[in-house]
């Protein structure tokens, strides 16, 4: 059995020698596809912070990323036709500026998660999940009907937004700059879960009558991680929107909040690779199954199903051979 | 806004409630008496859905459809409990949810598999299509009308079963004490299988049923699966009463708020921006108020109060 610690290692290296490989090799078509596996890692560790450390079922996430993918569809598409945003009471230009539309999609994804945070944590257990997941009905339907910005046929984009210092448009440099903020976050995380909000959270998680019992606020806590969770998953959606330069209510679906959490499951709860390790996996598995079949998805099901039933701890505790996350 | 329209809009709300709840029906009683949640429930629907179009079809009966459509799910709903479900009551709500998200995909793709991405039309029968003349002269499709009262029977027939057998009053204990009603001497996993094949075959009515009125095709369950869940979490979880007015006030919602918000609006703003923004607050209607119910009773209308 191999050592978590080695297995991370051995998991973030595939995200330097694969795109160097392909880089050498000229295979764009491969850095596109890191690139969109860093970006689901980048969700799923946003998620994980709520899932794992705070033990908040959220199947609402994909309101997040699509916050975060309309804040950069609208701001870039407001630049693109020379148009302001707002006129009044000041006016408002769009933006084809990546910092700016990141700090955008940060403010306006975390202000939401406060919002349906706040809501939500009124309730426990299943009534979270299923609130959770209505709240992003809601703003799905919301995107659709919403025909300023392309209601349901979404917003293309028509070139990708600029990084000062960096020419976006060769996929290598755009990877490296999604690769940097994904490691960034990872290390934030890593430091998060080991400060006293962290530890305090976990308490909050596991037994939350004591936590309380020493003047704490475990739903405070509890929000706090479900603001920061959303923030992530928020930026994890501009860069995939960026990625492929359109934006569509599909990134406020259902299925896209249930892909989120899957990539958490494949990987393992509560770990800190385990969102990374799981949409490696699923990138992996959606471009080799599903250039074997068009049904990949049910191969998908099977999986999920086994491990699930099977293997708890996903596939870093599968390899690892530690059932639980310690810490 | 005349009155006949208004009487429409509120029997199709009506009709949509109706539908919803048979769907409702089943969650909150899988819910109820096993723990579970079952985000596979909407499968169930579309599978009802696509026996009943394959089996009229194939015959050209709409009630050997509808019997296959209440055949079919029931079935696929007891063997998933057998196979799958039944590893799960005692594991945690994140495991319940991602195996029957795994099951969606199952189903879905294997939908798609045996009968292709192609809609398929289930017709009403010649014996319920045409208007029918209410008293005070409006006309309103039969249909409709057949669906709200075979709604209605079900759930009539489902009150008495639950308060009137011997297999309710078993579901009640178990809803209560399920280690008890085992030491009681019934076989708990046999009483389990069968609610939820019960449950099952509510959904695939539904969606047969509704099937006639929309097309057939794969992916037709989960919206009105996440709108059954807006209903439950209304109504209380585990509450059969709750489940039906929840249901009835969903759809009254979603429906009067598509006819009435953007009219409403008009009388404030011109009428283009009264369409756009009154079309976009409809479709979040339901949501708004079930964050208003949920902040004046955190679970639910009718929910064991915690």
């Amino acid at each position: 059995m191999i050592a978590e610690r080695y297995l991370n290692a051995a998991i973030l290296a595939i995200f330097f020698i694969v795109p160097a490989w392909a880089l050498w090799a000229n295979e764009p078509f491969t850095i596109t596809l890191m690139t969109r596996a860093a970006i689901f890692a980048l969700a799923a560790v946003g998620l994980n912070i709520a899932l794992g450390l705070g033990g908040l079922v959220s199947l609402g996430h994909a309101v997040f990323f699509g916050i975060g993918g309309y804040a950069m569809g609208i701001l870039a598409f407001h630049a693109q036709t020379v148009t302001p945003l707002m006129e009044w009471p000041f006016v408002i230009e769009g933006t084809k500026s990546m910092p700016v539309i990141w700090l955008t999609a940060i403010v306006l994804s975390a202000l939401a998660a406060l919002l349906i945070g706040h809501l939500s944590m009124r309730t426990s257990g299943v009534y979270f999940i299923m609130i959770t997941l209505a709240f992003g009905q809601m703003f799905f339907f919301f995107s659709i009907s919403w025909s300023a910005y392309g209601g349901e046929d979404g917003l293309s984009i028509w070139v990708r937004n600029d990084f000062p210092g960096l020419n976006t448009l060769q996929p290598i440099q755009f990877y490296g700059l999604c690769l940097a903020i994904l490691c960034a976050v990872l290390w934030f995380t890593h430091r998060l879960a080991r400060s006293p909000f962290g530890l305090a959270l976990n308490a909050a998680r596991q037994v939350p009558q004591r936590v309380e019992t020493v003047g704490l606020n475990p739903t405070r806590l509890k929000l706090v991680a479900f603001v920061i969770s959303g923030a992530i998953t928020g930026l994890a959606g501009a860069l995939f929107a960026d990625l492929n330069r359109f934006v569509s209510p599909t990134m406020f679906s259902w299925q896209m909040s249930g892909e989120i959490m899957v990539f958490i499951i494949i990987g393992g709860v509560a770990r800190l690779f385990g969102p990374v390790a799981g949409a490696l996996v699923f990138v992996g598995l959606e471009h080799f199954l599903g250039g074997l079949s068009d049904y990949w998805l049910v191969y998908l099901g099977l999986l999920l199903l086994l491990i699930v039933l099977f293997g708890r701890g996903g596939v870093i505790g599968i390899v690892s051979g530690r059932e639980k996350a310690h810490g | 806004m005349s009155f006949i329209l208004l009487v429409e809009q509120v029997l199709n709300g009506l009709q949509f409630g109706i539908m919803l709840f048979l769907m409702a029906a089943g969650l909150t009683l899988i819910f109820g008496v096993m723990g579970l949640i079952n985000l596979a429930h909407g499968s169930l629907y579309m599978i009802g859905a696509f026996a009943a179009a394959a089996v009229a079809g194939y015959t050209g009966s709409f009630v050997l459809a509808l019997a296959a459509a209440l055949a079919a799910a029931a079935i696929v709903g007891a063997i998933v409990e057998l196979v799958v479900i039944r590893r799960l009551y005692d594991k945690d709500h994140l495991d319940q949810v991602l195996a029957t998200f795994a099951l969606i995909l199952i189903f879905s793709e294997g939908t798609r598999w045996l009968f292709g991405s192609f809609p398929l039309f289930l017709d009403i029968p010649d014996y319920l299509s045409g208007p029918v003349t209410l008293p005070g002269g409006i006309q309103y499709p039969l249909y409709r009308l057949f669906l709200i009262v075979v709604g209605l029977l079900i759930a009539i027939g489902l009150g008495a079963l639950i308060t009137k057998t011997r297999i309710g009053i078993q579901i009640r204990a178990g809803e209560n004490d399920r280690e008890m009603i085992a030491a009681l001497g019934i076989d708990i996993s046999r009483l389990y299988t069968l609610v939820f094949a019960l449950g099952a075959g509510l959904a695939g009515i539904a969606g047969a049923l509704v099937g006639a009125i929309q097309s057939v095709q794969v992916g037709m369950g989960e919206p009105v699966l996440i709108l059954a869940f807006v209903v439950i979490v209304i109504g209380g979880i585990g509450s059969m009463k709750g489940a039906l007015i929840g249901a009835i006030l969903v759809g009254l919602t979603d429906t009067l708020g598509g006819i009435f918000l953007p009219e409403l609006l008009k009388l404030f703003t011109d009428p283009a921006t009264a369409t756009s923004i009154g079309s976009s607050l409809a479709s979040m209607a339901i949501y708004i108020l079930m964050g208003a119910i949920l902040i004046w009773r955190p679970t639910g209308l009718f929910g064991a109060r915690s």
